[in-house]
């Protein structure tokens, strides 16, 4: 496809390989904030081609898996409410909650219909006068814009019976949280494209000048994210720290200001609860007052009880970069894809399921292959791209 | 979750358009890029187009890439 295979070429990945390896001379370890870029950096093996001196973590750039679950529990507690039905992207459908999952709820008899899109859910909506139709809002920046404009278009639509559970959470402030957390030591920072398309590259700026943190904003394809790679140990090999757009294709310094006009016009900030990390102040969205009969907490009771998290799991401690999924107890032994214990698991863009589904002989970074990578030679690369 | 690829955009009506992704057909929404035009490629991202793709910035980073090719056949 345009603009896809092009960033896929091994050829021009070769060459980028080798100019990295060229210029890394300092031990660093940076990290992928986005889930979809931990996905591109194991399905490629690009951690097993870059110089030994370079480490990369995975981050808390997942949706899915930063939902709390206490918010699962509301979404799975208005799930059973009669004459509701739940409009929801897939990854929700197999998260545990505490103590089900909306999958569960739905083989219980539950109405939870997996969407494409918000337009699905609104059209549902308008097909099923006589039901409340709720959509959960997970997602980060480049999300949120789209469930404004379906509320939006509820209202000038009249549709009456279309409510939003708003999850969202921001992507700057969080990193803020964990850099002040001091648990984990960061040189460097890929940041998610996608979400700069909407909010630009200058809401990453006090990263730089703050920490003293280069970023570059990547794509999603290898050839991206090597390029991403090569601005970031160039920054550090200059002694430099900026906020860089390696992505220029997708995403330009001032973002998408109609995007963010629709946002800021539908919601405002609030905090949010994130897995692993707990309340943090101004990292979450909700309705704004004049759009809060679209706002299910608002128009539903719930009451999902106490929270509780699943014994063993340390998704937390993943998401946070503290610890990989080879730490832990339970993954391939008893947490997999087809049974998963916690989020991390079931999103396709989790970093356990990344390990599952990508680690084998290339590795995480804890593993035999990989503690060698560093030897590997980069020609090798050109067979596993193709 | 937060996926988007690049579709091409066959025509428009009102803030919707028919966009071609992959050799299929889909509906999408331009609600959140008014200025996009039949012949564009956007980024769409859940049935929305989240941004209208900059094809001059595309081949020039494709072109830097071919250049650090070349020059790594040279060193070897």
């Amino acid at each position: 496809m345009k603009y896809i295979s092009e960033f896929r070429c091994s050829e021009l990945a070769e060459g980028l390989i080798h100019q990295i390896h060229r210029k890394s001379k300092t031990p660093v370890r940076f990290m992928e904030f986005c889930g979809g870029h931990t996905v591109t950096i194991f399905k490629y093996g690009i951690r097993q081609v870059l110089p030994k001196a370079i480490e990369m973590v995975s981050g808390p750039g997942c949706p899915v898996c930063v939902t709390a679950n206490a918010d699962l529990d509301k979404a799975i507690a208005l799930a059973q409410i009669p004459d509701v039905i739940i409009t929801t992207f897939g990854d929700m459908l197999k998260v545990p909650g505490s103590r089900s999952s909306l999958q569960k709820a739905k083989a219980d008899g539950a109405d939870v219909r997996m969407v494409y899109s918000t337009m699905d859910a609104l059209e549902i909506a308008e097909d099923n006068p006589t039901k409340s139709v709720v959509f959960l809002g997970i997602g980060f920046e480049t999300t949120a814009p789209t469930i404004a404009v379906s509320v939006l278009q509820a209202e000038d639509k009249g549709i009456k019976n279309y409510y939003v559970l708003s999850m969202h959470k921001l992507c700057p402030p969080i990193i803020r949280a964990i850099l002040d957390s001091g648990e984990v030591k960061l040189d460097g920072l890929i940041c998610p494209g996608h979400v700069s398309a909407i909010i630009g590259s200058h809401p990453w700026e006090f990263i730089s000048q703050d920490y003293n943190i280069p970023c570059v904003v990547s794509g999603f394809e290898p050839l991206d994210i090597l390029q991403c790679v090569d601005m970031l140990v160039t920054q550090i090999e200059n002694s430099e720290s900026k906020v860089e757009i390696a992505y220029k294709r997708g995403v330009r310094p001032e973002g998408n200001q109609q995007a963010l006009k629709l946002m800021d016009e539908v919601f405002e900030l609030c905090p949010a609860q994130w897995r692993g990390i707990g309340e943090v102040a101004a990292t979450g969205l909700k309705l704004r007052k004049q759009y809060q009969r679209f706002d299910a907490e608002v128009a539903f009771e719930i009451e999902p009880g106490p929270a509780c998290e699943p014994k063993g799991c340390i998704c937390g401690e993943v998401l946070r970069g503290v610890k990989t999924p080879l730490d832990c107890q339970l993954f391939r032994k008893v947490c997999t894809p087809q049974s998963p214990v916690g989020p991390c698991m079931v999103s396709s863009e989790g970093s356990c399921s990344a390990h599952y589904l990508y680690g084998g002989d290339f590795g995480g970074q804890n593993s035999a292959r990989s503690r060698q990578r560093g030897k590997a030679s980069p020609r090798a690369y050109k067979t596993k791209l193709c | 979750m937060c996926l988007a690829i690049p579709a091409l955009i066959k025509s428009i009506d009102g803030k919707e358009a028919d966009a071609e992704i992959g050799g299929v057909t889909r509906r999408i929404s331009l609600w959140l890029t008014p200025e996009a035009k039949v012949g564009d490629y956007v980024l769409i991202h859940t049935g929305y187009a989240i941004n209208v793709l900059d094809k001059e910035e595309a081949e020039e980073t494709l072109k830097l890439f071919e250049e650090i090719a070349a020059f790594d056949e040279v060193e070897g």
